[in-house]
């Protein structure tokens, strides 16, 4: 009998060519560590090609959970266990992994050419380069093969099921039974009885594997992780974002339209409201960005929920329709799920660098509320929150989420819908002007304007891009009244900060002098971060921003608080730039950019740093 | 055939050509054509029997599209080019409303080509008015992607080198099912066709003939004098005569149509219009009888006009609403595999 070692935390990276089914078996030993009550965060990683050339590094597919029986924020840093189905795996993660790191690696794919393929001029399973790492080669495709012989499969059909066998491995290993897996496996391939079971034989394989052979001196466990209770489920950012939207139309008794055009890593949006035609969802997959827009502007003028939905480029095209929403003052919700840029730059990788773009990549004075999700779950209460704002206001609002957000999943208390705040889109059903007219630019006390929809008898009237005249909404280009538009829409939007909640800053000693300030997805990074700091014995205090504009209404106040601020962003300093401009305070920006979520454990040290004083500055 | 208003409300009573004059001052150039369209549009709408408030008009940018501010309905001055995407939006969002796209020439083929062909192809229940001036007017004078070739212009001071568009053509070879050409002059014609337009169900394409007294002025005058040569009728199921009875549209033996004169060929040689030929193949060859140079010939009237399905209501027969909404999304957030901490 194995001995079994209880841990607090673990982190595996699966990691193969993309077709060997990396981010099913990841997603799979995520689903097992939800239902066992661990607290877990995932990131999947993979290549833009849909089919890059087999066993190169450009094809390699991974997937990283990080599960633990305590309060977690990120998909974690170094690996503890690399699962690599190849050479070029095995090269393109190795450097990631901590160092004494569980290798499994299948000896099989380690040939001559598969190595050469790679660079790799001796095999690193023989030659001793992996001496300081617990390694497992292993000769998985031969042992799956053998597993499904019974269904006379051929070669490579029985090889495809190795991504069972190693997480029936990993199942044995971390002391999970195996019951969830198989019933997943009598769902998910229900309808081919062959794949079905071979499936089932090759996972069964790999836990019988681990048993017997005696090649592993220890099983792990981690305990459930103390959360608070309710029902929970897996979710991902884009998922929680469809939902959100739906919820916000739902609150609002309004149907849904979203004008979307399939761009990376935002199309799982649209694919999840494309399913949901059920529920009062209309998606039309446009023939460009700027139509979805438009289509989606169109909607919400006719009295639906309109939303769009895309990322950096698409954003870009966007951009002039946005404008005119400012412009006629139409809600409408924009969703960016920003990815590496600019240009194509690396589509499934994620970024932080279309801040700047939402608050001001727009022509003339066009300010708009910019939102950030913090986390994949945080995205179904920023897209209410969204919807919440673009209809109280009668503005555009664009919601950032981002690809890390979008494909990473982390357990979620499911909400109760009966008892959010209901959205009253309060349209105008009545004329409000002298005589029984209609003045569609008259301001209520928020500086929001009235909503006619068409088909309302003795409301009609137009809107337009050309500047308008206070109140009735006719063109008019004198001098004053543009001036005075320009300061009334501004305002407008300004004034939102009554409406939105003021920081709350983490600081549980009182006595931090360094304040650590974000926003979006760096969330999880920073709070694991200022976690391992206070750990390291410093105080460190943290808050994080979801309202980009208007900024929280003490935003300042805390800013000047501290005597240091380090704003971690993954661009060059974007709202570090702003925070600067705006509250005259020097606050330093840490910045990376590589298309990877921001690293705990490279920012903790630099936080350590400017804590005790000696960071270069 | 279903109707184009087949779903909006009907007017309790008849309305009349003033209630949809807004209070706006009109603002084209004295002699436009525009005014010509804006009265046959104006004098059209009462005749439709339809409710004031349930009809858009959504345009673009440039002179034409400031047609919404003069007509008392709902309206939107858009974006330049994209009125046919925000229409699809209105369009399937509501079957109730009638809606109308106001574009020209730039706007339409030049900057929103795009649109327009899906918004044709996709056929979305909206009727577009192209107001073709073979120039841009807004910005004072610029060749247009349906000005001749050779056309002397502040930015083409050598002549233009573009080859002119065919709007009835390309609307063609987008599979638009209802395509029309009118001209400005004719009243009664271009209200005759805006009718047939509207009543179309489906994306229907009209491309108006317009003069632009200013930077263009007398593009279309070969067109207007009465019994011109240039001008070829269609009427659906009538033979294609033109000049006074004069000449005639048959096939001549290469295959292809020919103009001939009546007097030499049989009655029975005519071609017959039939606007409602399951494909578009006869229309599309009418249409090559534009001269996109010159305008020494040009067939006007309706091109095509068949059913096909279409988009808005394909689309809104997918979408159901729940019973009850916030229970069935509850049910759907909660999703199939959940787990409960106590």
């Amino acid at each position: 009998m194995t001995d079994v070692q209880t841990l607090d935390r673990v982190v595996i990276r699966f990691a193969g060519d993309s077709g060997d089914g990396m981010q099913l078996t990841g997603d799979r030993f995520t689903s097992d560590s939800a239902t066992l009550g661990n607290d877990f965060a995932t990131l999947p990683n993979f290549p833009a090609e849909i089919r890059a050339p087999q066993g190169t590094i450009a094809g390699v597919s991974s997937f990283q959970l990080h599960f633990a029986n305590a309060d977690i924020k990120t998909p974690g840093d170094k690996p503890d266990v690399l699962v690599a189905m190849n050479p070029a795996a095995l090269k393109a993660n190795l450097a990631d992994l901590k160092r004494g790191g569980l290798i499994i690696a299948d000896s099989n794919e380690f040939t001559k050419r598969n190595l050469a393929k790679v660079g790799y001029a001796t095999n690193p399973l023989e030659d001793g380069s992996l001496v300081d790492y617990q390694l497992h080669a292993i000769d998985l495709t031969a042992l799956t093969v053998t597993s499904v012989e019974q269904f006379k499969l051929g070669r490579k059909e029985a090889s495809r099921a190795k991504n069972m066998f190693s997480l029936g491995l990993l199942t044995w290993l971390y002391t999970r039974p195996a019951e969830n897996t198989l019933e997943f496996l009598d769902k998910k391939f229900g309808r081919d009885a062959s794949i079905r079971d071979s499936n089932k034989a090759a996972f069964l394989a790999g836990h019988a594997y681990g048993e017997t052979t005696e090649t592993f001196a220890v099983r792990y466990e981690v305990v459930a992780a103390p959360v608070p209770p309710g029902t929970y489920r897996q979710i991902t950012g884009n998922k929680a974002l469809a939902l959100g939207l739906m919820a916000g139309a739902a609150k609002a008794n309004l149907p849904l339209f979203l004008g979307a055009y399939p761009i990376t890593p935002a199309s799982d949006v649209l694919h999840e409201l494309s399913r949901a035609k059920d529920h009062g969802v209309t998606t039309f997959q446009a023939e460009d960005e700027i139509a979805a827009a438009g289509a989606a502007l169109g909607a919400s003028y006719a009295g639906h929920l309109g939303v769009t939905t895309t990322s950096g480029p698409g954003m870009a095209l966007k951009s002039e329709t946005i404008s005119l929403a400012v412009m006629l003052e139409q809600p409408l919700v924009v969703c960016d799920i920003q990815r590496a840029g600019p240009s194509t730059g690396m589509p499934t990788k994620t970024e932080q660098a279309d801040l700047l773009q939402s608050l001001y990549g727009r022509h003339g004075e066009a300010p708009l509320p910019v939102l950030a999700a913090q986390s994949p779950a945080d995205c179904f209460a920023t897209a209410v929150e969204g919807v919440r704002i673009a209809l109280r206001y009668r503005t555009p609002v664009i919601v950032l989420s981002d690809g890390y957000l979008a494909n990473g999943a982390e357990p979620w208390l499911i909400p109760d819908l009966a008892s959010m705040d209901a959205i009253d889109p309060a349209f105008a059903t009545e004329p409000n002007g002298p005589d029984g007219t209609f003045l569609p630019y008259l301001r209520d006390d928020r500086l929001a304007r009235p909503l006619a929809i068409p088909g309302t008898p003795g409301l009609e009237h137009r809107v337009g891009g050309i500047e308008k005249a206070d109140g009735t909404g006719n063109i008019s280009y004198a001098p004053d009244n543009h001036e005075r538009m320009i300061a009334l829409r501004q305002a407008k939007v300004d004034g939102i900060v009554a409406d939105i909640p003021d920081l709350v800053v983490d600081d549980p000693s009182g006595e931090a002098s360094v304040l650590v300030l974000g926003w979006g997805s760096t969330w999880g990074p920073i709070s694991a971060a200022a976690k391992r700091v206070r750990d390291a014995g410093r105080n460190v205090a943290v808050t994080h921003i979801r309202h980009l504009n208007p900024l929280p209404a003490n935003t300042g106040d805390v800013l000047r608080a501290y005597d240091r601020v380090v704003v971690p962003e993954m661009n060059l300093g974007q709202l570090a730039m702003i925070l600067r401009a705006k509250y005259l305070v020097d606050v330093q920006s840490y910045s990376r950019v590589r298309g990877l979520p921001i690293s705990p454990a490279e920012l903790a040290p630099h936080l350590v740093d400017v804590i005790d004083g000696k960071d270069a500055r | 055939m279903s109707s184009g208003l087949a779903g909006i409300p009907l007017a309790l009573e008849p309305l009349n050509r003033k209630e949809f004059v807004s209070d706006q001052e009109v603002r084209w150039c004295p002699g436009c054509g525009d005014y010509a369209v804006l009265a046959a549009f104006q004098g059209l709408m009462p005749e439709l029997g339809i409710k004031r408030e349930n009809t858009v008009i959504i345009s673009g940018i440039g002179c034409s599209s400031r047609f919404p501010y003069y007509v008392d309905t709902y309206g939107m001055h858009s974006i330049h080019g994209r009125a046919p995407s925000i229409a699809t939006g209105v369009a399937i969002a509501r079957p109730d409303l009638a809606v109308w796209v106001m574009t020209g020439d730039g706007d339409a083929l030049s900057i929103g080509g795009n649109h327009l062909i899906h918004a044709l192809r996709r056929n979305v229940n909206i009727t577009i008015m192209l107001f073709n001036n073979r120039i841009y007017g807004l910005t004072k004078g610029q060749f247009s992607p349906t000005s001749e070739a050779g056309k002397v212009t502040k930015s083409s001071p050598a002549g233009s080198v573009d080859h002119p568009f065919n709007p009835v053509t390309l609307a063609l070879g987008a599979e638009a099912s209802f395509v029309a050409r009118t001209i400005d002059s004719d009243r009664k014609h271009l209200t005759s066709v805006l009718r047939a337009a509207i009543e179309h169900r489906g994306a229907s394409l009209v491309e108006i003939y317009q003069n632009c007294p200013i930077f263009n002025d007398d593009a279309f005058a070969g067109l207007k004098e009465v019994d011109s040569p240039a001008v070829i009728p269609l009427v659906h199921g009538e033979p294609i005569t033109f000049a006074g009875g004069q000449l005639g549209v048959v096939r001549g033996a290469d295959g292809r149509l020919a103009v001939k004169p009546v007097s030499d060929v049989a009655a029975s040689d005519l071609i017959v219009h039939d606007a409602q030929a399951k494909d578009a193949t006869l229309a599309f060859e009418l249409s090559q009888l534009t001269d996109t140079q010159d305008l020494s010939a040009s067939p006007i009237g309706v091109f095509r006009d068949v059913a096909r399905p279409v988009f808005d209501d394909e689309a809104r027969n997918q979408v159901s609403m729940p019973a009850d909404r916030e229970a069935a999304l509850q049910r759907l957030i909660a999703g199939p595999d959940t787990w409960t901490i106590v």
